[in-house]
């Protein structure tokens, strides 16, 4: 049958594109296991699995790893906590600033990041402000605030009041609604938004570039490096933190099958 | 009465915080930038606000070849990934079954690896005597001068490649969203299924795409990280030009000028293109 | 699922809603006329634009109550020393100074652009000391007062040590800011696996039959330096006019260059992307050492441009002493010989030449022809005839200057 035919051929279409999606993927990977001479990883010279105990043989790079491991976690928690708060208030609760503030975020979301790095920049060379540890997290809770707060948002539209109505009934003030009726019903969307936050932040390279001095982040470091070589073990962090994300997203996925039993 | 007031002042206390926030480092930034725009001097001996127009001029006329030529690109690659993605989204969203989830997360999983990784892992791809040019080479398939890297349409690539998701999980969404009882509905009126998609799929796919365009075009277009590792002097993007002013030459006027030039134009193509489409209903759509 | 991604479909949601009403646009436009007074206070500068000496009193008032604190952060180019990094370990053997040692600096402009806000601000970089080269940023760094003036009581090995010709450059008198770490050369390297015909002139880069495989440096001053040494213009006292012939010249080499590099052009070079390129005399030496590689450098016969990279001390460096401590430890003849020996680059104690045929002598093999090669290399201890054909980056009197330079070959490196 025609419809069969269709879709055999989207069914391997979708597979070759998965594929190709991955392909530098495998590379990164396999060029962890090379064993190479010096400081370059151009060809493959054999298999071996010592690259994985050299791993913070190279100070910087431990350094900016664990840099943006630090700055991805503040962000977390910063713009969780702020994006959280401004979320429950867009989805629930009208007020003469709604729209400036929907605005705003959209902006923030569909600005490109070029130019908010640029913006930011221009502000710190005006302020004579210097760059640093401080800019660099300034940044990123900056971008990551809207998104943490459209993801609590949508959550938030979709609760059912009469929940919270029934607590305040029963006595409960707004602040102890909030704490252990509305708050555990909403913590999925926080997490969510607050790892998002996480991802983002530990990723991020253009609005970094622009607002970090002579800091180096884990993007910032590998940008720096690639035009001396770069040593596996970029290659091997990059791929430990790939097994780390995959390893969430499936305890995740378990966790949430669970929630539904 | 306390109370009512408590209500009302609740979500200005909650706003507070993260707006201001967003208040001092995106909207104050951004103010900053055109003040800079309009200064005149240099690093080392100050800046002075003169309102000098001028510079936005010269900016756009320096290098409105790379200006066009990072909006071609942006173009180009969402229409790629348009091309690319809606396959995928269809078949996923009608007919992944249980597996759904799995095959989104298969999309995804390159992305859970920096973004500049992923990129340079293609430069090494493809460089002239790389894992993928030199067998091809060595066969005669190719000759011996051909490369990729510095091309075109390996930037092209580059972009495609790093901004697909965002082009794929919308159009997913929107396609998830429709009711397969409208689509049983025109085929029991006898549509074939060239019809069903061009009058019902397609149509009702659209905020979706209109999504995935916003959130493909406008990286695009100011990306430079793509070119740099990838391209070369002949694929200079306005993204580079930009960053290059701002972090090589501190030529700060200019740089924040070009800056404010290219998010006008991008704003500009996004208010023509929601026109075109009449994406008002369409928005209304996406709001349920 | 709940999958924390940016694409959620929430977030799309949310994207596609309409938001702003136009009351609100008012208030925001309100909000940003208020924001715009405070932000047209403008970027304050450093000051005037020409060196000047530092004052009388600038030395001991910097260094008045600094002492020593056991550590060093230094930033240098990459290639300039061996990883092993033996001269640094000799160095904590002999003081106790820890040193970290950071190969971040690839390029003038980004270096100078990447420090400035946070120097004006009076704030760390991060490094205690810094290797700049002369030219424009040089000037750059000493007007805007970045630079702390080095006190010559604690440089006696400098004092004794170091060539003539180092202590009267002309882009630092005195050597009020700086000592010399080492010199190079900018001239040309080639692949002689894919180029047959040795090239020996600059012309040479220019020739079609290398089209796509030549490599050009995007940095103006090395690009224009090339450019004019091809026409027979003296880099030194090159006039506007000759600035735009030259740019035409470089204009009629685009279609034959892959890119426009940095750094990297090493990378390049090595993964075939280019055969032949504008070129670092000691990077090439260090490539083939540690690749295997066999490409050859070349000075070419209508020049080549010399500069000289320098030891400075930031002004808000948090270990001012150990930092010139360090300094003065590379003008130790052994050192400074051990340090050529590896980086191939012209050191500025020519002693060193005498100490490396020492080494000679007492090796055996292999080491032997090599250190020779070395002890008697132009691309370490030039020659009278050699400096004849060696020309300095064009030294502009004001920004005026600096910025039409910059404006006319910097067109030549965009697309």
């Amino acid at each position: 049958m025609r419809r069969r035919l269709a879709d055999r051929v989207l069914f391997v279409y979708t597979w070759l594109i998965i594929i190709w999606l991955c392909l530098p993927i495998g590379v990164m990977i396999l060029f962890g296991f090379n064993d190479t001479q010096g400081r370059f990883n151009q060809t493959w010279q054999g298999f071996t699995l010592k690259w994985y105990g050299r791993l913070f043989d190279i100070p910087d790079l431990t350094n900016a790893l664990w840099r943006s491991v630090v700055i991805a976690t503040l962000t977390m928690i910063i713009a969780g906590a702020l994006g959280t708060l401004i979320g429950v208030a867009l989805g629930r609760y009208r007020f003469r600033g709604h729209g400036s503030m929907n605005f705003i975020m959209f902006a923030a979301i569909s600005s490109p990041e070029l130019v908010m790095g640029a913006s930011l920049l221009s502000l710190f060379v005006s302020a004579g402000a210097g760059l640093g540890v401080a800019t660099i997290l300034i940044a990123h809770v900056m971008f990551s605030i809207s998104f943490v707060a459209v993801v609590v948002r949508a959550r938030v539209i979709t609760l059912d009041r009469n929940i919270e109505e029934a607590a305040r009934d029963l006595g409960a003030g707004p602040w102890t609604t909030f704490r252990l009726v509305t708050l555990p019903m909403i913590f999925p969307a926080v997490i969510a938004g607050g790892l998002l936050a996480f991802a983002l932040s530990i990723d991020d390279f253009v609005i970094t570039n622009f607002t970090s001095g002579t800091t180096t982040t884990f993007p910032l470091w590998i940008w720096g490096v690639t035009r001396v070589g770069i040593p596996p073990q970029v290659n091997i962090m990059g791929t430990l933190i790939f097994a780390f994300g995959i390893l969430i997203a499936i305890a995740n996925s378990i966790a949430a099958r669970r929630r539904l039993r | 009465m306390g109370g009512r007031l408590r209500t009302r002042l609740t979500p200005y206390a909650l706003i507070l915080p993260g707006g201001l926030w967003l208040l001092l480092f995106f909207v104050v930034p951004m103010v900053a930038m055109l003040s800079l725009s309009l200064q005149e001097g240099d690093v080392v001996s100050g800046y002075q606000l003169t309102f000098r127009w001028q510079t936005y001029v010269d900016g756009f006329t320096n290098y409105q070849e790379q200006i066009v030529r990072s909006l071609w690109y942006g173009l180009v690659t969402t229409v790629l990934q348009i091309v690319i993605a809606f396959p995928i989204a269809y078949w996923i969203a009608f007919r992944g079954g249980r597996r759904k989830s799995m095959y989104l997360f298969l999309l995804l999983l390159p992305f859970f690896v920096s973004f500049v990784l992923r990129t340079i892992s293609w430069k090494f791809i493809l460089t002239d005597e790389g894992l993928l040019l030199a067998p091809l080479k060595d066969l005669g398939l190719l000759p011996q001068e051909f490369h990729v890297l510095g091309t075109a349409p390996a930037v092209i690539l580059g972009l495609t490649y790093n901004f697909l998701p965002f082009m794929v999980l919308p159009i997913y969404v929107a396609l998830e969203r429709v009711d397969p009882r409208v689509v049983e509905a025109a085929r029991d009126l006898y549509a074939s299924p060239v019809q069903v998609f061009r009058r019902v799929i397609f149509p009702l796919s659209l905020p979706g795409v209109f999504a995935g365009v916003l959130m493909t075009f406008v990286p695009a277009s100011s990306d430079y990280v793509n070119s740099e590792l990838l391209g070369s002097s002949n694929t200079f993007m306005i993204g580079q030009v930009i960053q290059r002013q701002y972090l090589s030459n501190q030529n700060y006027p200019t740089a924040s000028a070009l800056s404010f030039t290219l998010m006008g134009i991008l704003l500009i193509g996004i208010f023509i293109y929601a026109r075109v489409l009449g994406t008002e209903d369409v928005l209304k759509v996406a709001a349920r | 699922m709940n999958q924390p991604t940016p694409l959620d479909p929430a977030l799309v949601r949310g994207m596609t809603q309409r938001r702003l009403s136009r009351r609100d646009a008012l208030r925001i436009s309100g909000m940003s006329a208020a924001a715009l007074a405070l932000a047209a206070c403008g970027v304050k500068g450093q000051g005037n634009t020409t060196p000047t000496a530092p004052a009388a009193d600038a030395v001991t008032k910097f260094w008045a109550g600094k002492t020593r604190n056991g550590h060093v952060d230094f930033a240098n180019w990459p290639l300039y020393m061996d990883p092993k990094k033996p001269e640094l370990k000799k160095f904590t053997d002999e003081t106790g100074i820890t040193v970290t040692y950071q190969e971040v600096i690839e390029d003038m402009g980004p270096w100078f652009a990447k420090v400035q806000p946070q120097l004006a601000a009076n704030q760390s970089i991060g490094f205690d000391m810094m290797v700049i080269t002369n030219g424009l940023q040089f000037k750059q760094f000493v007007v805007s007062g970045f630079l702390a003036p080095l006190d010559h009581s604690k440089l006696t090995n400098f004092k004794a040590h170091a060539g003539a010709s180092y202590k009267t450059a002309a882009y630092d008198p005195g050597n009020a800011y700086s000592t010399p770490w080492a010199s190079g050369i900018t001239g040309i390297a080639y692949n002689p696996d894919r180029i047959k015909t040795a090239p020996t002139k600059l012309a040479d880069l220019w020739n079609p039959a290398y089209k796509g495989k030549v490599g050009m440096m995007s940095d103006s001053q090395e690009l224009g330096n090339f450019g004019m040494m091809k026409l027979g213009i003296t880099p030194e006292k090159s006039t506007p006019d000759d600035w735009r012939k030259t740019a035409e010249e470089l204009k009629k080499q685009k279609s034959l260059v892959r890119k426009y590099y940095g750094q990297e052009y090493i990378d390049a070079l090595g993964s075939g992307e280019v055969w032949i390129t504008q070129a670092w005399s000691g990077d090439i030496f260090q490539k083939n050492v540690s690749e295997g590689s066999n490409f050859k450098f070349v000075i070419p016969e209508e020049g080549a441009t010399l500069w000289t990279d320098n030891m400075t001390i930031p002004v808000t460096a948090k270990n001012p002493v150990d930092a010139i401590t360090l300094m003065d430890y590379f003008y130790q003849v052994e050192v400074s010989a051990t340090l050529a020996e590896y980086i191939n680059y012209i050191t500025p104690v020519p002693e060193a030449q005498e100490a490396i045929k020492d080494h000679a002598a007492k090796a055996t093999g292999e080491d032997k022809e090599f250190l020779q090669a070395v002890a008697e290399s132009p691309l370490v201890f030039p020659s009278q005839a050699d400096y004849a054909k060696l020309h300095y980056y064009r030294d502009f009197a004001n920004n005026a200057e600096q910025q039409e330079y910059q404006g006319i070959f910097e067109p030549v490196v965009l697309g």
